[in-house]
């Protein structure tokens, strides 16, 4: 029975199901509790409180529970949630999904032990993030515009190229004015050795590596380790950015095999399942990690977020991105109809939204007509795909004179608004000349989302 | 008082047992930390607790204490212009104790105990008193004269009335004789969260809530005192549209719940309100607001007494005699938080994993809005107008929070992505929408603009509706095969589309459009097409119809300032005229 009621180690392990672990006869043991474990075999592994009734605990097990028993499985409760030693020195380094130095260097000297589930960040003391970040692709800057302090994911799917257009974005990541570059926390879950090594390989190329921390969950790692590994990487943002003065960017991928971890913690302990089998509470759950990018009122750093989330079968209704859409500050779409016809970066300015846009642009921050350009490229660029359509039913002859602009208007614009290579750096400037250059096909009574004044100044017809 | 120990800890929900003698909604201290938490379940021995802060480190043994009462909010002077998170304690204060991130177990009064407030007194010794009856007043913020009130059920005689001088809000300025004994009546009152606050008579709601919204107030007006519901799927822009209702609408007190939503929007709101004037009163929108902010990464049963907390806020101003407007984004998060505590007390769930009490919560939430007579010696006139945003996953409108909603608010704003998609904002579907209250507010609009304001609304509306048929036709055959009429129909509607309903949410003029403005815009649309038809019968082309110089006016009218709106909407109506009798 009990061994020592000191160290609090029990070997009364009345069931092993799932990812899921019930210890009996515990006393004191506290909710969401860190606790370890050794296995028969004597390896060592670490799982959380999920459920504390009377004397029986209910713990989850990260590194999964095979060759688990109810007889000799020794637990040992750690009497603290769970933490992370946080360093200065982080940067630079690779670690495994539970906070391990997987890159054979030394072990972490903590500069500070945090609670990785961090608290949510009081509402008044946030700034408001409103400076323009400039990365260099045009459909972002143009007309989704990044922010210092957002969080904007990249709604993608199978086969399309969001790591490489990830990748680009932490490469070419800038504020105008500023020499400072991003540190990049870089969180990994459930992905494959290949894509991890795109990500490793394009950091080092780039020689991005010293300002790069790595939280490495990989496709072969025990699913239930998700579950930590942003908190993780989150928790090392928040000490870099507000503790360390930062600037942040948290890449955070695939956001799908973190939600399926959660769903299949939750089908363990029999609960009540929301739409498709995923947890009720996971809106909550997203959101206590999402909401954790922003700025805090007089702290210099920031933590920009891209999460990175493959949509099962490009379903933007379904769960996963539907309500990290609801909590994120826009998102970013990807589409397969692009990406077949060869567009690199194959992004869906009409899904895609910045909800933070307009604080970050205008004059003083990109230019003056920004908005309205933007504005306006999107209904010029709906109209011209709505007619489409249309042209797909009727032919082209039956279109009048200005429609037929608009459909030219929308096939300019892909091949050379939406197009650019994988390491073009377009400034705001030249995004915005273009923008202007191909608004230009249309008449110019139709440019009513622009201001008047800004006709003369910028249009190539008064150049 | 009871107290009892901690037996079971799952997420927000835990059960203590030795708890007999408590009562169901009781707020209650739990462990070591005091968390503050309320009743949801007895069951003999036993109850089950929702907590509104993080349970994590919590263990069983732990005391649970009772307090005696319900969860209340503290209603007086210091209301205004603060955030408050879902139990109504202040952010601002809670920041100064614990630094930029929430820790739990923070115990902050409500409203500041230290601060004193001038007290204005109105009434005089010996006057016969009854509940509602106002005592005297304190100039809250520029915009606010907070009035005090002898608190609901309280009836008697006046004995004594504090002088004009400065008090803090526990400090007694009046005292009151009743059959009961004599009752002290400090500045604040105490109220249930969970009980609506009484009034005399609830009336028919027929003045609109004016929003300088054109889409909203136009074509689906609501009124003062009544019930909206706005559902849908993200992106589509309804923190955008709640924004400019809680900027523009011409209500007295706006309340503001951000309800399991983003931190950032509620940091926008306290960034962008003082520095907003309001257009009736010219002073800052802030000294007419308050904040309710729980946030979606803020505890989960918070949030489920979020609205409840802003709504009896917006109940106490309205006995004042005030228009107050609720605006709550998101309802759904809120019906999610049930679901949530729900799911952990292992209740047996309705659709979806709603608890099956979901469509009488929802309803007994937006009942508490009205346009009602206070109670009082006095009667005053006053309402609580309830603006809902719904969030339904996938933008489905058909799971159960957009349901239900729908069977009991009077106006239906449905957002749709395919137009947010295409920059149409405010994204409200013509089509699709209703509002209950344009019978009602028509006399109104009839008198305050023109007489033949809902002639032409229904007009406008009715060539919408036309619009949509002739659209169908034009995927199918091409625009070239419409007949003449039909084409200066579909220009007619581009225009109503793009010029009147698009309405730019950032621009600083389009931002606001008073009713008149409204009124002649859509006046000098409709006679576009009167004109534009005429000329058709005299046997001009469309195409030259559709072509004149005017329409890029028409197209700017939006942006026209109101000094120069008069004139030159004039100039434009004429233009129309003149223009399209010469083709």
């Amino acid at each position: 029975m009990k061994i020592d009621i000191k160290t609090r180690e029990y070997t009364t392990v009345s069931e092993v199901s799932g990812p899921l672990m019930i210890v009996e006869g515990v006393e004191g043991v506290a909710y969401n509790e860190i606790v370890e474990i050794e296995t028969p075999s004597g390896d060592s592994r670490r799982g959380q409180v999920l459920e504390v009734r009377g004397d029986l605990a209910v713990v989850q097990v990260f590194e999964g529970t095979s060759d688990l028993n109810t007889s000799t499985t020794k637990v040992r409760f750690t009497g603290g949630t769970a933490k992370l030693g946080v360093a200065p020195d982080m940067l630079g380094r690779v670690f495994n999904g539970t906070g391990q130095p997987i890159d054979g260097g030394p072990e972490i000297i903590p500069d500070k032990e945090l609670d990785i589930s961090g608290n949510p960040m009081n509402p008044s003391a946030r700034e408001f993030p409103a400076e323009f970040i400039e990365t260099g692709i045009s459909t972002i800057d143009g007309m989704n515009t990044l922010v210092r302090g957002q969080k904007l994911p990249i709604f993608t799917g199978s086969g399309l190229p969001h790591n490489e257009l990830a990748a680009q974005i932490a490469r070419q990541a800038k504020v105008i004015g500023e020499e400072t570059e991003f540190a990049v926390v870089f969180a990994a879950m459930g992905i494959t050795h290949e894509e991890a090594n795109y990500f490793m390989k394009d950091f080092e190329r780039t020689g991005a590596l010293e300002r790069v921390t790595v939280f490495m969950n990989l496709a072969d790692d025990p699913a239930i380790e998700r579950i930590i590994t942003p908190k993780m990487a989150l928790t090392t943002a928040e000490y870099f950015a507000f503790e360390l003065n930062m600037h942040v960017l948290v890449i955070l991928t695939d956001l799908t095999n973190y939600c399926e971890a959660l769903r299949e913690i939750s089908a363990a302990r029999d609960e009540v399942p929301g739409r498709r089998g995923y947890p009720g509470y996971m809106y909550t759950d997203l959101a206590t990690m999402y909401e954790r990018a922003g700025r805090i009122i007089g702290k210099e750093g920031s933590i920009t977020q891209m999460p990175i989330l493959v949509m099962p079968q490009d379903d933007i209704t379904h769960p996963i991105p539907d309500l990290t859409g609801y909590i994120t500050e826009g998102q970013i779409v990807l589409s397969r109809d692009l990406n077949r016809k060869g567009i690199y970066p194959p992004v869906d300015v009409l899904p895609s939204l910045s909800r933070l846009m307009s604080g970050g642009i205008g004059e003083g921050q990109t230019r003056e007509d920004h908005s309205g350009v933007s504005d306006q490229l999107y209904s010029a660029y709906a109209e011209g795909r709505d007619l489409r359509d249309l042209m797909a039913v009727v032919g082209e002859e039956a279109l009048t004179e200005r429609d037929r602009k608009f459909l030219n208007f929308a096939d300019e614009f892909e091949k050379r608004f939406i197009t650019q290579t994988g390491d073009e750096d377009r400034s705001i400037e030249e995004t915005l000349n273009l923008g202007w250059e191909l608004l230009s096909i249309l008449p110019e009574v139709e440019l009513k989302r622009v201001r008047a004044e800004h006709i003369p100044k910028y249009h190539p017809a008064y150049k | 008082m009871i107290t009892g120990n901690i037996i079971k800890i799952a997420g927000p929900v835990i059960v203590g047992d030795g708890m007999k003698g408590t009562q169901m909604y009781e707020m209650v201290k739990v462990g070591n930390d005091n968390l503050i938490g309320e009743i949801i379940e007895l069951e003999g021995d036993t109850a089950t607790i929702q907590v509104y802060e993080e349970t994590a480190g919590m263990k069983p043994g732990e005391p649970i204490e009772s307090t005696g009462g319900p969860l209340s909010v503290e209603l007086g002077p210091g209301i205004i212009g603060s955030i408050f998170d879902g139990i109504q304690r202040p952010l601002e204060k809670i920041k100064f104790l614990t630094g930029d991130y929430l820790q739990r177990g923070v115990s902050v009064p409500s409203l500041d105990k230290e601060k004193k407030w001038t007290f204005n007194p109105i009434l005089t010794t010996g006057t016969e008193v009854m509940g509602g009856d106002i005592v005297g007043e304190v100039q809250e913020t520029s915009a606010i004269l907070q009035k005090i009130m002898i608190p609901p059920n309280v009836n008697g005689k006046l004995i004594s009335i504090a002088p004009k001088g400065q008090y803090t809000v526990e400090e007694e300025v009046a005292e009151v004789e009743t059959v009961n004994g004599i009752i002290k009546i400090p500045m604040m009152q105490k109220w249930p969260v969970r009980v609506g606050r009484p009034y005399k008579e609830k009336l028919d709601p027929d003045i609109p809530l004016v929003t300088g919204q054109r889409a909203q107030d136009t074509f689906f007006p609501v009124a003062k005192g009544g019930t909206s519901a706005m559902p849908g799927p993200f992106g589509s822009g309804k923190t955008v549209t709640q924004q400019q209702l809680a900027k523009w609408a011409d209500a007295d007190i706006i309340v503001y719940v951000g309800c399991g939503e983003r931190g950032n929007e509620m940091t926008e709101v306290l960034k962008e309100f003082p520095e907003l004037e309001d257009p009736k009163s010219g002073k800052p929108l802030m000294d007419r607001t308050v904040l309710i902010a729980n946030t979606s990464n803020m505890p989960v049963a918070a949030r489920e007494a979020c609205v409840y907390t802003g709504i009896t806020i917006a109940e106490y101003f309205r006995d004042m005699g005030y228009d107050v407007a609720l605006m709550a984004d998101s309802t759904s998060r809120w019906a999610e938080a049930m679901r949530e505590i729900s799911g952990r007390l292992e209740e047996m769930p309705g659709e979806e994993g709603y608890p099956a009490y979901l469509a009488s919560r929802l309803a007994q939430f937006y009942e508490r809005a009205g346009r009602i007579t206070t109670v009082g010696t006095e009667d005053k006139t006053s309402s609580v107008t309830v603006v809902g945003a719904v969030s339904p996953p996938g933008g489905d409108l058909s799971e159960p929070v957009t349901q239900n909603t729908l069977r009991i608010s009077k106006v239906f704003w449905a957002l749709d992505s395919s137009l947010a998609d295409k920059r149409h904002f405010p994204a409200i579907d013509w089509l699709q929408s209703y509002s209950l209250y344009v019978d009602s507010v028509e006399d109104w609009w009839n008198s305050h603009t023109g007489a033949d304001w809902r002639e032409t609304r229904d007009e406008a509306m009715a060539l919408l509706q036309k619009e949509s048929e002739l659209q169908e036709i034009v995927q199918l055959v091409g625009p070239d095969a419409l007949p003449d009429r039909e084409r200066i129909t579909l220009e007619t509607t581009r225009m109503i589309r793009e010029d009147f309903l698009q309405q730019n949410a950032y621009h600083e003029v389009d931002t606001y459009c008073p009713p008149i403005k409204q009124y002649q815009m859509l006046k000098t649309i409709m006679a576009y097409h009167v004109n534009a038809e005429a000329a058709l019968d005299r046997g001009a082309a469309s195409a030259d119809i559709i072509s004149i110089p005017v329409k890029d006016d028409i197209g700017r009218m939006k942006y026209l300032p109101e000094s120069e709106f008069d004139v030159k909407v004039k100039e434009i109506q004429e233009a129309i005229v003149k223009q399209c009798s010469e083709v």
